[in-house]
Parts: C-alpha cells; sequence; structure tokens
C-alpha cells in the first residue's frame, strides 16, 4: 500500500491542532473537478470534527490538463505568504468555474493583498519550486491522481466516497 | 477476493497468467506509435523502460493514471527511464487521448492482432479483451526488474516504479542523450 512519504512539517499549509490523533492530507488541483467536488465533503468534515483532525493541503497540480492549475496554486501560495492561505484555498474552490486572471485580482483585493506585490511575485516566479517541491512529493508517495488523500499516512484508495467513514473509522479507532 | 466478487472469479479462465516477474528477459516487440511509425523494444536497450499497460483510451481512471505518469516524467527522466504506455486502442485513438490529455510520452497500440504484446507479458485479460493495469520496469540490458499488476479500478501511481528505478544499479552508459 502507498503511504507519504514527506511528513507533515510545520512548513506545511494545516488547520487543527498539530498534536491530532488524525491527521489528513489532501494532494489536489485547484481545476481538477473531482477536487471541487471533495472540498464541501472535506469542509463538512472539518466543520464536525475540526478540534480533532489536522488537515494539510499540497500541491498537485496537472498542468498538462489543467491550464488555470498551477498558476491557482501560486495564488493559495501567494496568500499564504501573507496569512490568508485556507481563505484564498476556500475561494479558489468555491470559484473553481472561474478561474482565472479577473478572480486572482479578485481574490487579492478581498484579502487585501497587494496586487502589486502578487505582480512581483510572479515575474521571480516566487512559488513554483514550492509548488513543485509538493508535487514530486506526491509523485513519490503514490499520488494516483486528484484528489489523493492520506489518512494518518496510509493513501485512501477509495477517494473522496470513502473519507467520512475512513475518518470516523480513524476517529473512533483513537478515541 | 471478497464474495461479492466471486462471480468474477467464476468467469475468469483457470489458467489466468500471471504477469511476467522480475528476472524474465522482457519479451521484444514492434508496436505502432503513430499511423506509419513503428517502434521496437530492442531499439531502447542501453537504458531503463518503464512499460505501463493499460486498459483503455479516455476511460477516467485511465486518464488519471497517466496524467501522473506524464506529471512524473521529470523524475523518471532523472533516472534515465524511457515511458511507454500501451492498450488495445488503435493509433487515432491514442493520438486524440494523448493531445487532449497532453501526453508526452508514446502510447503504442497492441491492436493488430489484437492484445498480443500484452498476452506475451501476461498483462492481458481475456475477459474485458483490454490490457491489465500493469506496470513493468526493463532495466538497460532488457531484463524486467520489477513489476506490479494493479486491481483495474485502482490507479497505481507512480511510487513503486520510482522505488524499482532506484534500486537498479546504475547502468554503463547514462551519459546525456
Amino acid at each position: 500500500m502507498s503511504s507519504l512519504r514527506i511528513p507533515v512539517t510545520a512548513q506545511d499549509h494545516s488547520t487543527g491542532p498539530e498534536d491530532a490523533k488524525v491527521v489528513l492530507v489532501e494532494y489536489g488541483d485547484y481545476q481538477c473537478p473531482y477536487c471541487g467536488a471533495a472540498y464541501p465533503v472535506v469542509k463538512e468534515l472539518l466543520a464536525e470534527h475540526g478540534n480533532q483532525i489536522r488537515f494539510i493541503f499540497r500541491n498537485f497540480p496537472l498542468a498538462d490538463v489543467h491550464a488555470e492549475a498551477v498558476d491557482a496554486a501560486f495564488v493559495a501560495e501567494f496568500a499564504g505568504e501573507h496569512g490568508k492561505y485556507w481563505e484564498a484555498h476556500d475561494l479558489l474552490f468555491e470559484n473553481q468555474g472561474r478561474l482565472g486572471r479577473t478572480l486572482y485580482e479578485e481574490i487579492c483585493t478581498t484579502l487585501g493583498l497587494s496586487l502589486v506585490e502578487l505582480r512581483t511575485a510572479a515575474e521571480s516566479r516566487q512559488y513554483l519550486a514550492r509548488i513543485q517541491a509538493d508535487e514530486e512529493g506526491g509523485i513519490r508517495s503514490g499520488v494516483n491522481g486528484t484528489p489523493t488523500f492520506f489518512l494518518n499516512g496510509q493513501r485512501l484508495d477509495g477517494g473522496t466516497a470513502e473519507l467520512p467513514s475512513a475518518i470516523s473509522a480513524a476517529l473512533g479507532h483513537d478515541r | 477476493m471478497g464474495h461479492g466478487m466471486q462471480w468474477i472469479g467464476d468467469l475468469m479462465p483457470d489458467d489466468t497468467p500471471s504477469i511476467l516477474p522480475a528476472g524474465t528477459p522482457a519479451p521484444d516487440f514492434a508496436l505502432k506509435v503513430t499511423a506509419d511509425q513503428v517502434l521496437n523494444l530492442s531499439e531502447l536497450r542501453g537504458a531503463p523502460v518503464v512499460l505501463a499497460f493499460y486498459p483503455a483510451d479516455w476511460s477516467p481512471v485511465c486518464g488519471d493514471e497517466l496524467s501522473v505518469v506524464n506529471a512524473a516524467l521529470p523524475l523518471l527522466h532523472e533516472r534515465h527511464a524511457q515511458v511507454l504506455a500501451v492498450s488495445v486502442d488503435n493509433v487515432w485513438s491514442h493520438e486524440a487521448f494523448a493531445q487532449a490529455h497532453g501526453l508526452h510520452f508514446p502510447l503504442l497500440s497492441d491492436f493488430e492482432p489484437k492484445g498480443e504484446v500484452s498476452r506475451r507479458y501476461g498483462a492481458y485479460d481475456e475477459v474485458t479483451g483490454e490490457s491489465r493495469r500493469a506496470l513493468f520496469v526493463i532495466d538497460a540490458a532488457g531484463t524486467i526488474a520489477w513489476s506490479y499488476l494493479s486491481p483495474v479500478a485502482l490507479n497505481p501511481g507512480v511510487d513503486g516504479v520510482l522505488d524499482a528505478l532506484g534500486a537498479l544499479p546504475p547502468a554503463p552508459n547514462t551519459t546525456a542523450q
């Protein structure tokens, strides 16, 4: 069975307690419709059990299929540098049908982030190395499509459909 | 296998072959890459080859599997490996599929006689008439170094392939091409 090779660290974008017994890592692509469909499922699970789950999102943009995937990930990383990662993450998924420059600028404005800084970061390709490192780590760990979830280090082969039952099993066993 | 799958088990011939294991010389083949281009496996001798059999173009699972292989190409090329994917679809389907998914590696057509190469690797499903989801890593000398059969509904990912490539001894002639 495939397992997470890149340990969760403080460098990751995460929600929930750092010492949570249930650690959920998602490798996702902001333009992938299946990730868009998984977004409300994860959101609901975190609303219900967020105080017991550490959730981590890592980039896995399939750039050859999804022209906006890398740019969208870039915007999330830019927002993250200014402490607004999850706000941008949510807005990107909630507006998945409108990915593109207009949306990115709208998100930055909504979150009070400087468009000038965004452009400067884009010109220097600032976050691309991190995005690529996320993706390589995912490949090494056996990411087999998007989204791929790792629950406490083990790949969930049932995908999003398996997520609610796998989470409650993990919470139950650990209680 | 769970009892829910028993009927499929009953449909399978008892002599369903297993895929060729590590240590077996990789059977050579000549398959069409495009309408007028044929690729021989033996042409690639001297560098490792990743051979990925998959059931069909256009099925969502395969699209994901090959998209991940596509994303993994820089890591595979770092290990000097060539990637070939094989299904029973014809060259025109392959061409459209590769274009739609932006695939940067050859899709080989095991079309006539249908499934013959897949069968030689033990990677043909006689019931569905498609290739099974089998992965092979072939070393620079043409010997299978690693093989893996994934359940048909499950994308294998590339982790096993990368591990197998990492375990190969450094090839004598891996100078940049």
